[in-house]
């Protein structure tokens, strides 16, 4: 019975207990639901969760034990210098495997029987051909070991499934009979369904926490897989930056870091401003009508995929700047620069911080408005004077927010400030930042193990350092200046 | 209980105000929000140097008459007033009015305290700085100072100026907000039920305040209790339904009211 085959099984105990316990449920109170604890659909859930959750928990812990089990059990198979090596092992156990497959699928295809394909030799049939023969290529002859492997590793998955089955069903129907034995009247059957729910709520925000440490501590271990490669002092202090995929590269991170943070600054100065100017005028100015109309068309901006911004950079803002700014004022004649990209960045973050300021600023009660009105103050005095300190916090937030998509942003650095990494104050030189040269080492065509590569991580780990700091600077911010409204 | 007098929490003083001049002068007053008429034909005379409080039920227009006197009403997009209101002569709704001008003569008290989200000291200058209406720090500290005390607040802050107003207790904050209106020295002070969020020992200090206050300034209050429209009052009108039903003497209000409904009122038959 395949894996799918026993969910399905499970599901239809489980739909059952379901039925089964709200009738028992109803039955003993002869149909007066007045006298249940709970609603009788309760009863029913219990059963149905008593009965698929632990069955789920045995299949799941199964599956992730057995494939182990069997490993180890094939080891005892190889030569004791294959198991030894631990690349080598993975290596065999990945033939074993393959072959494994190949004769599954030959089976499947009627190429071979089910006994046929078990009493296989290497020395009686070429396996190689029999399995090219139902789609399965293999990349050298089978030798006998790997054979008989094969062999045993399919007898125990065989076995292996059959286990499971019978452990997963029979888990199923003991879960099914002990809730219907304590399905009475007095049952708190709401309580226990509710407790499941707790426990599914906990699961969904456990997720997104794990997928942080994981991505922390994959980062991390091949970071410092680099480091072991190349020095951590030459990584953080080293000037330059020159890849060399034949080896001997200098892979400083000073200009990448530097690069980064120009083109975040011009980006900030652009966004900061106009950001915050749209979202006063939105929030305090317009009228219903005029916001009804502008509040939509500059959210469209936040809504065009980067990568046509980066086009936008690279075909108008690029030559733009090349032809009447830095060309005329002798700053040099790249269309790619730092200011295009930062130019172009700023713009895509307006939308962000209007938006999320326009939100703050309206949060504001109408109180202090009508608290600095009714002492003669302008309409600008307010703004300047009692809403934007009160929205403070919240500003902040937002503009370091957008700062963190700045600093992260790919697509228009690199089809806007292009791709050489430099150290340099002009900003109309073309220039690099680290997320362009993350993406550049690791979709290179080189070895996975070369400091070259694993540079990627380094610089990932690094990213997500500064734009953590970020965010806990923001969080400092907005904790030390929150203030309470009423 | 058979007829007014026999309020007996209600203590009713002298009165003299007979020599009062008019400072507010309103005549066929309307008031619309939209289509709605909430307003009708108000004529009333708010003296210099009196407390009139504005009484009524809910929705009669009693706020809405305060917030005409200073032009708060402004800032509702809905809102269209038509009628004349004078302060000392000069119509406040004439074109060459300045709306921001007029409020910094006409202060406003809000029924929920609303402090700014800046220090006691910050809260008080507010409206001297935007104003302009000192020379230099020293001066300032002292109008904080003045304000402060008159608004009975500065024993309980003096110490901690700097710390935020909004960390106050109700009745510290609404005091706090009528330092801060009368910080900007105005000639009429307009009180919208300032008491309504306060416990009773919070509303007995913002009572006492406005009884001093009245030697300064103008004082208008709208209020839903009676008992402290009797307390703080001299001249006091009563508003039904959008129309202002009657309007004298405090004591004449509450001991020989002219108008039917105004007795109902205030003895608890319509409200």
């Amino acid at each position: 019975m395949t894996v799918l085959v026993l969910v399905v099984a499970t599901l239809v105990i489980a739909g059952v207990g379901f039925f089964l316990g709200r009738s028992r449920a109803l039955s003993g109170v002869s149909g007066n639901v007045r006298d249940l604890h709970s609603l009788p659909g309760y009863y029913g859930w219990h059963v149905a969760l008593m009965a698929a959750l632990p069955a789920f928990g045995v299949l799941l812990v199964w599956l992730i034990v057995q494939p182990i089990v069997i490993e180890r059990n094939i080891g005892s198979l190889l030569p004791a210098e294959t198991v030894a090596d631990a690349t080598a092992f993975k290596l065999a156990v990945a033939d074993i495997r393959r072959v494994a497959g190949g004769l599954d699928a030959a089976v499947l295809a009627g190429a071979l029987t089910e006994a046929s394909a078990a009493e296989l030799t290497s020395g009686g049939t070429d396996v190689r051909a029999v399995l090219a023969g139902v789609g399965v290529a293999l990349g050298s002859d089978v030798t006998n070991d790997t054979l008989l492997s094969a062999q045993m590793y399919r007898s125990m998955t065989a076995t292996g499934a059959l286990a499971r089955m019978i452990a997963v069903l029979a888990v199923a129907l003991a879960g099914l009979g002990y809730a219907l034995s304590v399905t009475r009247a007095e049952f708190r059957a709401r309580n226990r369904v509710e407790i499941v729910m707790m426990g599914v709520l906990i699961t969904a925000s456990s997720i997104a926490i794990l997928t942080t440490v994981g991505i922390i501590w994959s980062m991390l271990s091949e970071s410092l897989n680099f480091f072991r490669q190349y020095p951590a002092t030459e990584f953080f202090f080293g000037l330059t930056w020159s890849p060399n995929f034949r080896g001997g590269s200098d892979l400083g991170f000073i200009p990448l870091l530097w690069g980064t943070l120009y083109i975040s600054l011009i980006a900030m100065i652009v966004a900061v401003p106009l950001g915050l100017f749209t979202a006063i005028y939105l929030a305090e100015y317009a009228g219903p009508k005029v916001r009804a109309w502008v509040k939509p068309l500059i959210e469209v901006i936040a809504g065009i995929p980067t990568v046509v911004f980066g086009l936008f950079a690279l075909v108008t803002v690029g030559p733009f700047l090349r032809d009447y700014f830095a060309q005329p004022f002798g700053f040099g004649n790249s269309g790619a620069s730092v200011m295009t990209a930062g130019l172009v960045i700023g713009i895509l973050n307006i939308p962000f911080i209007s938006s999320l300021a326009d939100d703050i600023i309206n949060s504001v009660p109408q109180s202090l408005r009508d608290g600095s009105y009714g002492l003669g103050a302008t309409k600008s005095e307010t703004v300047k004077q009692v809403i934007l300190p009160a929205a403070l916090p919240g500003i902040v937030g937002a503009v370091l927010l957008a700062a963190s998509r700045a600093i992260g942003e790919t697509m228009i650095v690199t089809m806007g400030a292009g791709a050489s990494a430099k150290l340099s104050l002009n900003p109309f030189d073309a220039m690099t930042t680290m997320t362009v040269k993350i993406v550049g080492q690791l979709t290179g065509d080189t070895d996975f193990n070369s400091p070259e590569t694993l540079v990627a991580f380094a610089l990932g780990i690094t990213l997500f350092v500064i734009t953590l700091g970020l965010n806990v600077f923001a969080l400092y911010i907005v904790r030390k200046y929150r203030e309470e409204y009423e | 209980m058979e007829g007014p007098i026999q309020m007996k929490d209600i203590h009713i003083e002298e009165r003299v105000v007979s020599d009062h001049k008019a400072k507010i002068t309103a005549r066929g007053v309307q008031v619309y929000y939209g289509t709605n008429h909430a307003l009708k034909d108000v004529d009333v005379d708010i003296l210099a140097g009196t407390v009139t409080a504005f009484i009524g039920p809910s929705g009669c227009g009693k706020s809405t008459f305060l917030r005409c006197l200073n032009r708060m009403n402004d800032t509702v997009s809905s809102a269209r007033v038509v009628g004349e209101i004078l302060l000392d002569g000069e119509d406040i709704y004439d074109k060459r009015v300045d709306p921001v001008q007029l409020r910094a003569k006409v202060g406003m008290v809000f029924q929920k305290p609303n402090p700014f989200p800046k220090s006691i000291y910050d809260n008080v200058a507010y409206g001297p700085k935007i104003h302009g209406l000192t020379r230099n720090k020293a001066e300032l500290d002292e109008v904080v100072e003045s304000c402060l005390r008159k608004a009975a607040l500065w024993n309980e802050v003096k110490d901690r100026l700097q710390a935020p107003g909004t960390g106050l207790s109700g009745g510290q904050q609404q005091r706090l907000c009528i330092a801060r209106a009368i910080a900007t020295s105005p000639e009429v002070l307009l009180m919208d039920e300032p008491c309504s969020a306060l416990d009773p020992i919070a509303t007995a200090q913002v009572e006492e305040l406005i009884d001093e206050l009245r030697s300064q300034f103008s004082v208008v209050i709208v209020t839903h209790s009676m008992q402290q429209a009797a307390r703080v009052s001299q001249k006091t009108a009563f508003f039904h339904l959008g129309n202002l039903v009657e309007y004298g003497e405090t004591g004449q209000i509450f001991t020989n009211p002219k108008d039917p409904r105004t007795e109902s009122y205030i003895t608890g038959r319509i409200g």
